[in-house]
């Protein structure tokens, strides 16, 4: 069951169609990729899902639901790139406030985040202020406030930046257990190794448009290109045949082929037995989410052009 | 509701609670009485008596130039002159220029103050006059007799029925004083405003408070919040000064007070024996005759008037800046302009409450907080009163409603400099 579904979002600026017919549904519990290039339209959709924004064209459906921005953000919490906290007051105040601002009563905000302050390690900042914080400190302090009022939706941009591995690693970890608890999560970012090990479902926009729909293991199999990786005791000598592969490359004692069309991975498993090669070890090379994004991404322009628009 | 009233309280304490502002405003009374009672105690210290010596010639002054018993004191037939007078203790030397008994020339010691030279050219004229009647065989005595008389006037206005006795500088005063701090409060509190939008763009926290709020609540929290200061701080100032001037009034001669008492409980008194009363205690019976709830009442309106009207177009220019003081210096620069231009107004005019100028801009909504304080101590007409009222209203409401819009964009918009062009584009598209 979806708990957020877009349909046909459209916002167009004076110079640009920032959003440009998108349509996503994103399942409850899940962890859902949002990727693009710089400028691709990300923040515009981010901030139509957030209510910021009012589309110019398309539905919003949340939970079951037209989005009604005014109600309905009490259940969305939503981290932004540029991250942003008042510099001069004390910390636990100022999350005493954000949470109230989320419709939370100031008893229940304490007490929630004491609970995630000690999860945190983060006690003894109460009465510190934001301005005396390192940036991974008060990163800590963004996502505290972005899911303290345990909301339906949570939408991390770039979550991890400015983290060290140890946080970064505590927060994932936090995110995981949202996601576990009935939280479902949007989450932005340009690093594809993160988002792989992350992400359940993905979409990839750019230049205002949804380019790539999928789970992420789906999508690398849509871009496979049969590439396999064969491992050997010691590399064959003296092959003959008309092997059903294309050799991609060697490195140490490994084979990168390419299967031929019409063949299969048990085809070349029989070539090499037959040969008398001594295989240790045969893999099915998927390209990276990284590969994927750049093959899609790449041959336009980094940065968007103004354009004029007739809306 | 309830959302905008917690952007308000945050608004509003956290300024409260900063020792800055509890500083200024314990602070800010204290300095004004110590200024004021410290250049009165100098003025009053710095002035004593003069010692004059008069030239030995001019023995046909020495009939009328009296000395006074503080402040002035003629000696005739000395024997001094220019190069020996301070040497024999004198502060001055008085000598003719010419023979014609009208010039003179003052040499002193030390730089005659104002005020001194001022006293000392009214007794040589008094004298020369004198002298002149002598000659047309008036007495001494009756030249005395008619000196020591004066003539004085008092200002009734016509429509109170009470008949009270209105002062004129008083209420200019009281008008001017009172247009003054409206002058500089805007300033002061738009200007935080501007200041706090600005930190919430920069910061960045904008983003995260309007996916939670809606722009305009936020935008009139912080205008309201920030106004609450400014009347916490006005009250705080009205309790403060209240209290100093009544400690003063203890202080105040038993005389003078109990002429003060006799003023209040018979206010015709005053006009028909003017003479019965000292200066002070008529001043002060003039001060405690205004009508202060009305005064007060008055100043509360134009100020929050004056402040809503002002500080929702500095909100606007606030969500438009990038960090960059200069380019907040030109995009301020046309709202403070009509402000400077009120008080400018208000404080050339003021002894012309009923001149057109101050008709119109007591009206225009963009100056009429500063000048109608101006011209309340001269009673407009209720007309002029009720429009001006009724279009301050009608004015923060239209540019609340103006820079509502700026401001939405404004506020998310990073990297691209703000035009009060690119501004007026986004009050008319949406």
């Amino acid at each position: 069951m979806s708990l957020l579904e877009v349909q046909h979002l459209k916002k167009y600026f004076a110079t640009q169609k920032a959003v440009d017919g998108i349509s996503f549904s994103v399942n409850k519990g899940s962890i859902f990729g949002l990727l693009g290039p710089n400028g691709a339209g990300k923040t515009t959709l981010i901030r139509m899902i957030t209510g910021i924004f009012y589309p110019d064209e398309g539905q919003i459906q949340f939970d079951g639901k037209k989005f009604d921005p005014i109600n309905d953000v009490v259940h969305i919490g939503y981290m932004p790139e540029e991250r942003g906290l008042y510099k001069k007051m004390k910390i636990g105040e100022q999350a005493v406030y954000l949470a109230q601002l989320k419709g939370l009563k100031k008893a229940e905000a304490m007490a929630k985040i004491k609970e995630w302050f000690i999860k945190f390690e983060m006690q003894s900042w109460w009465s510190k202020k934001v301005e005396d914080l390192s940036k991974g400190m008060s990163q800590k302090l963004q996502f505290v406030t972005t899911v303290l009022h345990e909301p339906k939706l949570i939408i991390l941009d770039e979550p991890f930046s400015g983290l060290d591995p140890v946080n970064s690693n505590l927060i994932k970890d936090e995110i995981y257990k949202l996601a576990q608890r009935g939280s479902t999560i949007i989450f932005s970012t340009h690093r594809m190794e993160q988002v792989e090990e992350i992400c359940d479902h993905i979409i990839l926009v750019n230049k205002g448009q949804k380019i790539l729909d999928g789970t992420v293991k789906d999508v690398k199999h849509q871009f496979k290109e049969n590439l396999f990786s064969i491992g050997f005791e010691e590399i064959p000598a003296g092959l003959n045949g008309n092997p059903p592969y294309e050799m991609v490359g060697t490195k140490d004692h490994q084979y990168i082929v390419k299967i031929k069309e019409g063949f299969k991975p048990a085809d070349v498993l029989n070539y090499f037995l037959h040969q008398g090669a001594r295989i240790i070890s045969f893999n099915e090379m998927l390209p990276s989410l990284s590969d994927i994004f750049i093959k899609l991404v790449e041959g336009t322009p980094l940065t968007r052009q103004f354009q004029a628009i007739n809306a | 509701m309830n959302k905008i009233w917690l952007v308000i309280k945050r608004e509003y304490l956290t300024r409260v609670r900063n020792k800055t502002f509890l500083l200024s405003t314990i602070l800010l009374p204290l300095v004004m009485v110590l200024f004021i009672s410290g250049s009165v105690f100098f003025a009053a210290k710095s002035e004593g008596k003069k010692k004059i010596a008069v030239e030995n010639k001019q023995s046909e002054l020495a009939n009328f130039l009296k000395s006074d018993s503080s402040k002035m004191e003629f000696t005739f037939n000395t024997g001094v002159d220019t190069s020996n007078f301070a040497e024999k203790g004198y502060d001055g030397f008085l000598y003719a220029v010419d023979s014609s008994g009208r010039h003179f020339l003052l040499k002193t010691v030390k730089a005659a103050s104002n005020e001194t030279m001022d006293r000392l050219k009214n007794k040589l004229n008094s004298a020369y006059i004198s002298n002149k009647l002598l000659e047309k065989n008036i007495s001494i005595e009756q030249i005395d007799s008619i000196n020591s008389a004066s003539a004085s006037y008092y200002t009734v206005d016509n429509t109170d029925e009470k008949n009270k006795n209105v002062n004129a500088a008083i209420n200019t005063g009281i008008g001017f004083t009172t247009g003054i701090i409206i002058y500089i409060t805007m300033f002061v509190f738009g200007a935080m405003v501007m200041r706090g939008v600005m930190e919430e763009k920069t910061t960045r926290i904008a983003e995260v408070i309007i996916s939670s709020v809606k722009p305009f609540q936020l935008m009139m929290g912080k205008i309201i919040g920030i106004g609450a200061v400014g009347l916490t701080q006005l009250l705080l100032w009205i309790i403060l000064i209240f209290l100093i001037s009544t400690a003063a009034f203890t202080f105040l001669p038993h005389d003078i007070l109990q002429q003060v008492k006799d003023i209040q409980s018979n206010p015709g008194v005053m006009t028909s024996n003017p003479g019965q009363f000292s200066a002070a205690a008529k001043g002060l019976a003039n001060l405690t005759n205004l009508n202060w709830p009305l005064i007060v009442g008055f100043f509360l309106f134009y100020f929050i008037g004056g402040y809503l009207f002002y500080s929702a177009l500095f909100a606007a220019v606030g969500s438009v800046i990038n960090e960059d003081p200069q380019e907040a210096q030109s995009l301020m620069f046309p709202i403070m302009m009509p402000i400077v231009f009120g008080f400018i107004i208000m404080s050339t005019n003021i002894d012309k409450p009923d001149s057109p100028v101050m008709v119109w801009a007591s009206i225009i909504p963009f100056t009429s907080p500063i000048v109608m304080m101006g011209r309340l101590a001269s009673s407009p007409p209720f007309w002029q009163l009720a429009v001006s009222m009724i279009s301050l209203i009608v004015g923060f409401i239209f540019t609340t409603w103006a820079a509502a819009k700026i401001y939405r964009t404004g506020i998310l918009l990073y990297g691209k400099k703000g035009s009060w062009k690119e501004m007026i584009k986004w009050i008319r598209r949406s």
